[in-house]
């Protein structure tokens, strides 16, 4: 077998096992991204009136999606980055031929691999208490999906591990994403889709990478009116950006870092 | 050539400064002010391939950011570190394969999970086969008395098998370069011992070049023919550890057993007391009047019995940084 991909199924596999050593936290971690689902409760009441552009039905789908989204997109790699620089771990990474990123990401998949029973059975809860619900998208939507989802995980850990390399300047890199979070709710369909954004508000956002984080992965699955073409375009585009960016930031940041607490 | 050379190394690191109290705190918020700390300062050596050197120092003396340069982790201010040709902080492929870094402090085996699949991870970066990975580990879980307990999950080890299988990690690429910082801190001394043997035959097998730092003697002595002592960012010897004694301590200590007890006015003639009690006493004398003080002692004094003897090397060590370099 060629040797990155050994290297990456290992990796893959025993970070599998790590992840399934936690096997409570996974199902609290799974429940802690419920927020789109108390979201599907308010906006199913307020569809209610008509005003909005959705139907109730609409909008207790587009939430479902928002956190089937959130589940596989999830990322925390500004917390172990950051604890790495400072406590000095990160050396032992450094030490290897390998960019300590991909342990990173590794983790990430596997725990979404962990994560994903856990996610698909509270959305098969969901239909059997509310049949009325379900809809089956056609093999193109979910082909769609699947694409737009992985696109959304790699652009969204690529957009915070660039905020972690501000570890080797600060103590808190932590607080950056916290900031970023904020718009990052607002902004990427997560507490409204962006159908009901005022048009100009609309037209700005779409320039952002937000709203291809949450909402366009979520509105291709449902089938909504997006243009595919600009979507993933922008995607590449951020993650173009953001990997330069990362790149130079790890190279200055390198010299700063000082192997602390080793 | 050289596998290990450093010239005129040095490492500048800012260190925030802040006063006391409420109004150091609001100022150290608002305007924060640095001082520049010499943590290693004019720093060369150079050592030969299958070397085993023992880096010596008080804490803080700047060996563990000296080993931090020569392994690429962190940019000399100035200065330039060469490893096995490569320029450290560069941190090719080529060099990274080649190193090992074995810090006693930290460990990079996962915790929850048993030290072999940490094992499997560094197999695979490092390109080792299957079958490669598993004679290898067999092959150094047997020099390390290391057999079951790979199985089981890093937390449940004990201290000595944690720092076993650490080296086992460290290990599994062959390195031709091995730093060593401190691999036998906080073990029990059988452990320790383990630890040392297994260096020592590792070194004669595999003909690794060796920098180690320790604050165990015994690792030094048993281990290092020669030692490089740094103090306060600075290297103030580079040479035989049997060297230490003629350029730190150019004295030998007299053991006397005398028929009766003296006044240490009678014996600070010959030299330094260091203790009297009794009918015993402990001289230090100069090397070079060694011969004569001897013989007047036997002369002036009732001698029952007279010992000569080396100072230890601990004893050494320990007053050169005691007295804050050497004299």
């Amino acid at each position: 077998m060629n040797r990155s991909l050994r290297t990456a199924a290992t990796l893959l596999k025993v970070y599998y096992d790590y992840m399934v050593e936690y096997r409570a936290e996974l199902i609290l971690w799974v429940l802690s991204g419920s927020l789109p689902l108390i979201l599907m409760g308010v906006w199913a009441e307020a569809g209610q009136s008509g005003q909005f552009g959705l139907s109730p039905l609409q909008f207790i789908r587009y939430f479902l999606a928002v956190f089937l989204t959130r589940q596989l997109t999830v990322v925390w790699v500004i917390y172990e980055f950051e604890k790495e620089v400072l406590k000095g771990q990160l050396s032992f990474r450094l030490l290897q031929p390998l960019d300590p990123g991909w342990h990173h990401f590794a983790s990430h998949l596997s725990e979404r691999l962990a994560r994903l029973p856990f996610a698909f059975a509270l959305v098969g809860a969901f239909f059997l208490i509310y049949p009325q619900a379900f809809w089956l998208p056609s093999p193109i939507q979910l082909l769609l999906f699947a694409v737009a989802i992985a696109a959304a995980f790699c652009l969204r850990f690529l957009i915070q591990y660039t905020f972690s390399m501000l570890a080797f300047w600060m103590e808190r890199a932590s607080a950056i994403e916290q900031f970023w979070f904020l718009f990052y709710l607002f902004l990427s369909g997560m507490v409204a889709p962006l159908e009901l954004f005022p048009p100009l508000l609309r037209q700005i956002t779409l320039w952002t990478p937000f709203p291809y984080l949450v909402w366009f992965p979520s509105a291709v699955l449902l089938g909504l009116p997006v243009n595919v073409l600009q979507g993933f375009g922008m995607i590449v585009l951020w993650t173009g950006i953001f990997w330069v960016l990362n790149r130079w930031l790890w190279r200055r940041g390198l010299r700063h870092y000082s192997g602390m607490g080793a | 050539m050289a596998m290990i050379t450093a010239e005129h190394l040095r490492k500048v690191y800012p260190v925030a400064i802040r006063d006391p109290g409420l109004a150091g705190t609001v100022r150290h918020f608002f305007q924060r002010r640095y001082r520049q700390v010499v943590a290693v300062d004019d720093v060369s050596f150079s050592i030969e391939p299958g070397e085993v050197v023992g880096f010596l120092g008080a804490n803080g003396a700047g060996k563990t950011t000296t080993l931090k340069m020569l392994t690429g982790l962190i940019h000399p201010s100035s200065g330039v570190a060469r490893v096995a040709g490569f320029e450290p902080f560069r941190r090719e492929s080529r060099f990274l394969r080649q190193i090992s870094l074995v810090m006693g402090q930290k460990q990079q085996l996962i915790w929850d999970l048993p030290a072999l699949d940490s094992l499997k991870i560094n197999g695979a970066i490092y390109g080792l086969s299957d079958a490669a990975l598993r004679r290898r580990v067999g092959e150094l879980a047997e020099l390390l008395g290391l057999q079951d307990q790979l199985t089981q999950p890093v937390r449940k080890l004990s201290l000595g098998e944690r720092m076993k299988a650490e080296l086992l990690a460290a290990l599994l690429h062959d390195p031709q370069v091995l730093f060593l910082d401190e691999p036998t801190l906080g073990l029990d001394v059988n452990a320790q011992a383990a630890v040392r043997q297994f260096l020592a035959d590792y070194n004669r097998q595999s003909g690794a070049t060796v920098l180690l730092t320790s604050h165990y003697m015994a690792d030094i002595t048993q281990l290092c023919p020669r030692v490089i002592v740094i103090h306060q960012g600075r290297l103030i010897y580079d040479g035989a550890l049997e060297g230490l004694r003629s350029r730190f301590a150019p004295y030998r200590e007299i053991q006397l057993d005398l028929e009766r007890a003296v006044e240490v006015a009678d014996l600070s003639r010959f030299g330094e007391v260091e203790a009297c009690e009794g009918r015993s006493a402990r001289l230090l004398v100069d090397r070079q009047t060694l011969t004569d003080t001897v013989a007047q002692l036997l002369a002036q004094l009732p001698v029952v019995d007279l010992r000569v003897e080396e100072p230890a090397i601990e004893d050494i060590i320990g007053k050169v940084f005691a007295a804050g370099g050497p004299a």
